[in-house]
């Protein structure tokens, strides 16, 4: 059935952008014009004939661009995403679709002047972290966008593009605020005011600024890669997932697919406190990013929600993981001696669970909540250390397939952890051999309104 | 329910190691101990050396002890620790493949660790110190309930 998803008929095989090269080796081109400019401008250096090392350079690179352009080819067929690439090493990737974790479209600077774009496919899996098709047009990138994402529910590729309805958007001006009073930028300017003063005091200030500027470029590079990345944030709602669209000068449209979500967490910063603001991030199943010239990607968390007031996260929380409504009961916290062994986030430790979700609270200037769907878990793992098992306490950890991070809760007295322990692994069964539909599923018992019901015209396609 | 210790083999492999580690290390000590400050220095360095080694044996049959595994209906329980005491559940559901490993030692003795890995980094669920043959079997017994219990990520 999977393989008469296309119609059953091969497909061409397709080339990427024949500016593509240009893109890849964009960094490499800007270095050898930087270096080859003065010399060409430079009256003085003509006579020593051509720049023959930048030249070759060049021309290996317009060389490598065009090889590596010629010999890639791609294609979407029987459900599969295919991908031949290498001169030498020929490799041919084969991308099960219905194994998407999910989509995006990223936009570097360069390629929003050119009007290209990149379409980064993710799954779940070790190794490669995610399969890139770089680069294609920008409307190219959005219509194979929604044909693979189409495939990976399992509809037909051609099917229309459903609607999207736009749930939220955080304006820019909440959102300098909210960098300006993060942990890096309040370190960043108390290292700025510290460095003033001690400038005035010892009179020395290029020594001062010379030993203070590492601190305040990190401080700064931190809150720029902030901004950069999600500014202009806007969140949309389609049948086939979560749309989630930012970015400054490197854009990125992510989609995350129904039912792809393992985890998500809710962090309140002290620093936010007085504005009530309130941060969301999600994890799906993937790779830490790791790999060179992917920097900016895998240097966030993917945010859910970059700031927002209580209710904007409410919302939101409960449209990823229906009724997973942050109210921890009475009972949750630990016992007071685990106040030894935590002095510091002790008031914001906190495990509960019901029969869908595991929530644990943990942090001291940035309380988190983690909130873990009980059908996602992975593995559970219960830890003593020397001191803790003097104090009678023990660790409790819910691993997911999220590589950033798993819910963990700290310092639970030792008996109630076992117990939990065994609980929490009754229920995850049960859990996953439930019938009911999956999480994130649309959220349909919390709001059963939808109009004009855009799941209709797709499910008649299939 | 009882759990499953690993072979007693585990134990000499673990001597094995251990005795050459301090064959090694102890002469060395004492000898350059002896050249560098005398003998009363290198006795004592020999003795002091002495009593680590003992106490880091002692150390290493308390968690050789410790190991322990349960296959339950649904799940695998592992324990193991001595000063870090830690007790996994992996359900057979979520593993995603399986790892039988035998270093050159562990070969000689005809031992092997299988090793269990789901989509999570965290998921810490090793069994050392298996029989060749029970690791063989371990292995397929665990992969044919992982295959009947796959769940979806």
């Amino acid at each position: 059935m999977t393989l008469d998803l296309t119609g059953g008929e091969t497909r061409p095989w397709t080339r990427l952008h024949p500016l593509s090269p240009v893109l890849h080796f964009a960094r490499a081109l800007t270095l050898i014009a930087v270096v080859f400019l003065p010399r060409l401008a430079n009256p003085l250096d003509v006579g020593s004939g051509l720049p023959w090392p930048e030249l070759i350079g060049g021309a290996i690179l317009v060389l490598a661009g065009l090889v590596s352009w010629l010999v890639t080819r791609w294609r979407v067929d029987r459900g599969e995403l295919q991908i031949e690439t290498g001169l030498i090493r020929r490799q041919s990737i084969r991308v099960p679709l219905r194994r998407v974790q999910a989509i995006d479209v990223v936009r570097p600077l360069l390629g929003r002047i050119l009007g290209l774009a990149e379409l980064r496919i993710v799954l779940a899996g070790s190794g490669r972290s995610h399969t890139r098709l770089a680069y294609l047009t920008e409307e190219h990138a959005h219509q194979v966008r929604a044909e693979l994402l189409a495939l990976a529910a399992g509809l037909a590729g051609d099917t229309p593009v459903p609607p999207e309805r736009p749930i939220l958007a955080v304006d820019t001006s909440t959102l300098l605020a909210a960098t300006a009073c993060s942990a890096s930028a309040v370190a960043g300017a108390a290292v700025a005011i510290g460095v003033g003063v001690a400038a005035v005091v010892t009179a020395r200030p290029v020594l001062v600024l010379a030993l203070s500027w590492p601190v305040l470029l990190i401080a700064g590079g931190a809150a720029w890669r902030v901004l950069n990345t999600e500014y202009g944030f806007v969140v949309a709602e389609a049948p086939d997932g979560l749309r989630l669209r930012s970015g400054l000068l490197q854009t990125r449209a992510e989609t995350v697919p129904r039912g792809r979500v393992q985890a998500v967490r809710w962090i309140s910063p002290v620093l936010w406190r007085p504005f009530g603001w309130q941060r969301l991030e999600i994890d799906v199943a993937r790779q830490r990013q790791g790999h060179g010239g992917d920097a900016d990607s895998g240097a966030l968390t993917r945010a859910l929600l970059p700031v927002g007031t209580r209710e904007d996260a409410e919302a939101l929380l409960v449209r990823v993981l229906p009724a997973a409504t942050i109210s921890p009961p009475p009972d949750a916290r630990p016992p007071r001696r685990a106040r030894l062994r935590a002095p510091l986030s002790y008031h914001n430790l906190a495990v509960w669970y019901d029969e869908r979700y595991v929530w644990t609270r943990t942090g001291r200037l940035r309380p988190t909540v983690t909130v873990v769907p009980l059908e996602k878990v992975q593995s559970l793992r219960r830890i003593q250390g020397p001191v803790q098992r003097r104090l009678r306490l023990a660790t409790l950890h819910v691993d997911t397939a999220g590589r950033r991070w798993h819910a963990v809760a700290y310092a639970r007295d030792d008996s109630e952890a076992t117990a939990l322990l065994h609980r929490l692994t009754d229920l995850c069964r049960a859990a996953r051999r439930s019938p009911r539909a999956p999480v994130g599923a649309g959220a349909a018992g919390i709001r059963p309104s939808h109009p004009e019901n855009p799941v209709a015209p797709r499910r008649a396609a299939s | 329910m009882e759990f499953c210790r690993p072979s007693p083999r585990l134990w000499t492999a673990r001597l094995i190691v251990w005795s050459a580690a301090s064959a090694v290390t102890l002469p060395v000590a004492i000898v350059l101990s002896w050249l560098l400050a005398g003998p009363y220095v290198a006795a004592g360095v020999g003795l002091a050396c002495g009593l680590l080694a003992l106490s880091w044996l002692a150390m290493l049959h308390r968690r050789y002890r410790s190991w322990g595994y349960l296959e339950r209906e649904d799940d695998l329980l592992i324990r193991r620790g001595v000063m870090v005491r830690r007790l996994s559940v992996v359900p057979y559901g979520r593993m995603q493949f399986l790892d039988v490993t035998a270093g050159p030692v562990d070969r000689w003795l005809g031992l092997a660790t299988v090793q269990l890995h789901t989509a999570a980094a965290a998921t810490d669920a090793q069994i050392p110190g298996l029989t060749s043959k029970d690791a063989q079997e371990l292995r397929d017994r665990l992969a044919t309930l992982g295959e009947a219990r796959a769940a979806g990520l």
